[in-house]
């Protein structure tokens, strides 16, 4: 007997040949397979490059972004400790900034503006883009002012008509483009000014009770580490209520700012990237389930197993690679348009480079994703018997062994886990995603063993022919129904719970139905001009609607503990900036629509003399560590009230309207230095125009919001923050449908020799018609409707646990997908078998062996 | 004369749900070099999986098969691949050519797997042999059952194979065409002098051989040389 060694050697050139030869063969079917991981790639390369420019321009631009290597600022006139911290670093420039209405004399038109009044080369970076150019370095020696250019345009002003910002008037000697410190978004709310800084008192707006902020810029050497300027500066700075503000920690703050943003899409890119993968798993596995006679068949003819697996390892892997490359590409071009679509939202500009990095990641991505999603039924190809040649395919002929599979699955999981803990940067969240995959997975898989299960148990035996033979199609040997409903299904899920998500995401922003409500705010008023001012409402034929006290103060101390306390003891966990803040507090005798009591009890009144229950919101006392009973001493400019946290309540800040964090009750602060809002319904723009213009010649100190613009600007933006959802979930939807499209379409060749039995049996073509569309009906209907329904379970668990939003499903899915996806597959299912009708039985056995 | 293929004892049983179906049982003969043998026998009197065993691609129960000096319960199933790769060629009753390999591609698999670095072109002089050197670019839903046989025949030739499996060479074919495949066969293995084993249950065929060996129920009925060798 012989017994030298039997060995095959790995011929590479050759596998490489046979996986193209039984490629060229399928490409129709294998091209439909790179497609459906394509948009996938394409949405995360294009956003995962998108973060990474945002946060490379973040960290090049912050210095201009900021104007300076560092800053102080501080929300009142430095005292003289202050003062000595802020002279010893020397600043280069210095800002007091405000919100004030300005007027343009020549017109009469009024605007709410941002007055920057700056003396000294500000900005030490970037620069203020002006016109004409010389401007921003010559209006502080004019004594004029720089205005920003679109409200020149809005109110037809040109270079030497005058402003008035207050009471002092003077001339525009520019319009501004563009300067460090402002957005689109906060310019298109107040518009900056700029204004040299003597002449700020001559507006006479600094007064009590007036929002002001004094920043000082400064310039680094080489050597300064910011961070332990930071260390150094950072408590001194505190205990006189002013921060510093390095540019490397603006970098870092502007950066968490978009990430959020960027995690969102990032999340919906990966369910793109997750419905192909669904694709691949179901196309793949139908694909390779056709193959497993011509793979026994190489390896009777002496193909090993790993030459036989190789042939379509190298093939799957072509598959992710072109998708990957394409996706790549796609991405690329996708990416480029992003600073156009988000540039409202950025206030800088975003350059972006395009390098090879992309394509690598998406090469890379590609291919991990189509192996790791094909791998399980690549492995059939290790473990198929050549006896599958002989016509022999019972039990006997290999099958893949549990520990393979589950080896697999385990790959996937980790593969899921760490791309989503990537993408996410939680691992709580990533668990909770990952585990939600398996969950639904599951239940698809579980309900598609059921229907089966189900259908044989109760066949309809006295049903007409047509029928059982549609039923019988769904249970018996070679059927597709778990794979179909799973892939159906698991497709559905994710563009359901996308467009459930995305609902939940864009009424938390809504605005509600504004008529009738106040859409004119009166701030700054002092109490000297409130009955005037009320009378010029009533003038103008206008209601008051709110006529609101607000009382400035600040944290003392809470619990008895003071803010220098606070801040040694670590343990007490308190934030920093509860000490700081500068509280503006109002008192009524009832609370309003937009709060709701968590603890306590609220009381509308107290008598002098009595304990002072005030009214705290969530965050606050999440903040301060404070609770119902607790007690909480504020500095009233410059006396000290004890008071006791009577209730805790729930402010919903998302409503447009004046909210509080802390709410006093009647008879405490009524006799505290005060001033007040004033709001009204001003029915159309002229007359809201009039009012402006009546209030501010007569008033100059106070500021007017009119929130008809603040409406249509965050309208504006909340329609482009939907486009974005709404282009990212296509990207999903389009990814969907091809998956479908592909899963359904590789699942021809199980049906056709079927069907051309049958029609060789005699059966007529509408009977094959009848036969085929209620198959595929009713895996489309199974399917979509599982998928929506899990959809809808998961979308209240994110409205529950992660945006903390009440959630009111959506009719559409029910409506809109249901039917279109039941259809959709139903039209592929019968598209597969358009051929059998159309041609003779013997050629289609002959073209599709 | 050497014995090229030596089975002792085999014993083959399927499980089918929780019955225990046996195959075969007690199946021992030897086949010699050179020799035409042929396994007849009914329906379901285990021919093929009695073939199947006797090329390695499957493992019995029991016993032992020796294939050209190999015992294959020493091989694991990638030597038994590269055995028959080396030492087998095969005839499928439905052909089992690679449908998305033309007909030069089918013929030439089996020498690109030994690394040959000229197959194409013993691939064509296969062809050639066969009568269907025009159609090498051919796929095989381009040809007829006959025609698909013939290139099955050049591919089973292709290796130079020491012994040569066949099952049901013609039933797929009508007789005109059987004839004229089995025809080549004969003609092609006496030129080659290669070991045929035919399952078939053609007696006429069978005939034709210099053995043959007759199963029911899985048993040997009897192993007997024809009346005409």
């Amino acid at each position: 007997m012989k017994t030298d060694k039997l060995s095959t050697k790995l011929d590479l050139p050759w596998l490489l040949k046979m996986a193209w030869r039984d490629a060229k063969a399928s490409r129709m079917r294998l091209l439909l397979f790179t497609a459906s991981i394509v948009l996938g790639i394409a949405a995360v390369v294009s956003i995962q490059l998108f973060r990474d420019n945002l946060q490379d321009n973040i960290k090049n631009q912050s210095k201009s972004l900021m104007g300076a290597d560092y800053l102080i600022d501080i929300n009142e006139t430095p005292n003289e400790r202050a003062q000595a911290i802020i002279d010893s670093l020397n600043p280069v420039a210095s800002e007091v900034n405000f919100v004030s209405m300005v007027v343009f004399p020549k017109n009469g038109g009024t605007k709410l503006a941002r007055v920057r009044a700056i003396e000294g080369p500000f900005p030490i970076y970037g620069k203020m883009v002006t016109q004409p150019e010389d401007a921003a370095t010559t209006y502080q020696q004019k004594g004029g002012a720089l205005v920003d250019a679109t409200l020149l345009l809005q109110y037809d002003i040109k270079t030497g008509d005058s402003i008035k910002v207050g009471e002092l008037t003077l001339p525009v000697v520019g319009s501004l483009s563009s300067m460090p410190g402002n957005s689109a978004v906060t310019s298109s709310v107040a518009p900056p000014v700029v204004i040299p800084r003597h002449l700020v008192g001559e507006t006479n707006l600094l007064q009590f009770g007036s929002r002001k902020e004094y920043q000082y810029f400064y310039k680094a050497t080489s050597e300064t580490d910011f961070i332990q300027l930071e260390n150094t500066l950072e408590p001194m700075l505190d205990a006189e209520r002013a921060d510093l503000d390095t540019h490397t920690s603006t970098s870092r703050r502007l950066g968490r700012r978009y990430e959020n943003m960027g995690k969102f899409l990032n999340l919906v890119a990966f369910i793109a990237l997750l419905l192909g993968c669904v694709g691949i798993a179901s196309s793949v596995h139908i694909y390779i389930r056709e193959k497993l006679t011509h793979i026994a068949v190489l390896k009777c003819l002496g193909a090993s197993r790993q030459q036989s697996f190789l042939i379509y390892l190298i093939q799957i892997a072509g598959i992710g690679i072109l998708g990957g490359v394409l996706g790549g590409a796609i991405g690329i071009v996708i990416q480029e348009s992003f600073p156009y679509i988000l540039k409202e939202f950025l206030p800088f500009d975003v350059d972006i480079t395009i390098t090879v990095q992309p394509l690598i990641f998406g090469i890379v991505l590609g291919f991990l994703i189509a192996v790791l999603f094909a791998l399980l039924s690549l492995l059939n190809t290790w473990y198929v018997s050549p006896l599958q040649a002989l016509r022999i395919s019972d039990t006997s002929t290999q099958k893949t062994p549990k520990q393979a599979k589950l080896i697999v699955f385990a790959l996937i999981i980790v593969f899921l886990f760490l791309f989503s803990y990537w993408l996410l940067d939680n691992v709580l969240y990533a668990i909770a995603f990952v585990v939600g995959m398996l969950i639904t997975f599951a239940i698809l898989a579980g309900i598609a063993t059921l229907t089966m299960k189900m259908i044989k148990a109760w066949f309809p035996k006295t049903w007409g022919y047509t029928t059982r033979q549609s039923l019988l199609n769904l249970f018996r040997p070679n059927n597709q129904t778990l794979v179909l409903i799973v892939a159906i299904g698991l497709g559905t899920f994710l563009i359901s719970t996308l467009y459930f998500t995305k609902d939940i995401l864009l009424s938390k922003t809504a605005i509600g139905d504004s008529s009738g409500k106040a859409n004119i705010i009166i701030i700054d008023v002092q109490p000297e001009q409130t009955e005037a001012i009320e009378k010029t409402i009533a003038a103008n034929q206008m209601e008051i609607i709110d006529n609101i006290p607000l009382v400035t103060m600040r944290i003392h101390s809470r619990n008895g503990v003071e803010a220098n306390e606070a801040e040694q003891d670590s343990t007490l966990r308190i934030r920093r900036w509860v000490y700081n803040h500068e509280f503006r507090t109002t008192y009524r005798n009832h609370l309003v629509a937009s709060e709701e009591l968590l603890e306590g009890e609220w009381t509308p009144e107290v008598n002098s003399g009595d304990v002072i229950p005030i009214s705290i919101s969530e965050n606050v006392a999440e903040s301060a560590k404070v609770t119902v009973g607790d007690n909480i001493v504020f500095n009233v400019q410059g006396v000290l009230m004890e008071t006791v946290v009577g209730s805790i309540r729930m402010v919903d800040w998302g409503q447009l309207q004046l909210n509080f964090n802390i709410l006093f009750p009647k008879g405490v602060l009524e006799n505290a230095p005060q001033f007040t809002v004033l709001s009204t319904n001003a029915p159309t723009e002229a007359s809201s125009a009039q009012l402006q213009r009546t209030v501010v010649a007569d008033f100059p100190n106070v500021t007017i919001i009119d929130l008809r613009q603040v409406f249509t600007i965050v309208d504006d933006i909340l329609s482009k923050v939907s486009w974005i959802i709404n282009f990212m979930a296509f990207f999903s939807i389009i990814t969907g449908i091809i998956v479908l499209i592909g899963s359904v379409r590789t699942s021809k060749h199980q049906r056709i020799k079927e069907s051309v039995l049958l029609r060789t049996l005699g059966a007529k073509n509408q009977q094959i018609l009848r036969i085929t569309a209620l198959e595929y009906l009713l895996l489309g209907m199974v399917g979509s409707l599982v998928g929506i329904l899990l959809a809808l379970v998961s979308a209240l668990l994110l409205a529950l646990f992660v945006f903390r939003e009440a959630f009111v499903p959506s009719i559409i899915p029910f409506v809109v997908f249901l039917p279109a996806i039941s259809v959709l597959v139903l039209g592929i299912g019968l598209s597969n078998i358009r051929g059998v009708l159309n041609s003779s039985p013997l050629e289609i056995l002959r073209r599709e062996v | 004369m050497s014995k090229i293929l030596k089975i002792n004892g085999l014993e083959k049983t399927y499980t089918s749900g929780s019955r225990q179906l046996t195959v075969l049982q007690n199946i021992s003969f030897d086949v010699e070099k050179g020799q035409t043998f042929s396994i007849v026998g009914p329906s379901g009197s285990g021919k093929t999986t009695l073939l199947g065993l006797c090329a390695g691609l499957d493992t019995p129960n029991a016993g032992s098969v020796e294939l050209c000096g190999y015992d294959f319960n020493t091989l694991n199933e990638d030597e038994r691949a590269q055995l028959r790769n080396r030492e087998v060629g095969f005839i499928f009753q439905n052909f089992q050519l690679l449908p998305t390999l033309t007909a030069l591609e089918n013929v030439s698999v089996p020498l690109e797997l030994q690394g040959v670095k000229h197959a194409a072109k013993r691939g064509m002089e296969l062809l050639n042999e066969v009568g269907l050197a025009d159609r090498f670019h051919h796929y095989p839903s381009q040809l007829s059952g006959g025609e698909q046989q013939r290139v099955a025949l050049a591919r089973a030739f292709s290796n130079s194979p020491s012994i040569l499996f066949a099952d049901e060479p013609t039933g797929n074919l009508d007789d005109e065409t059987g004839e004229k495949v089995i025809k080549l066969l004969f003609d092609l293995n006496k030129a080659s002098d290669t070991t045929l084993v035919i399952v078939t249950h053609d007696l006429d065929l069978a005939n034709r051989t210099q053995q043959i060996l007759r199963l029911k129920g899985g048993e040997i009925i009897t192993n007997q040389p024809t009346a005409t060798h």
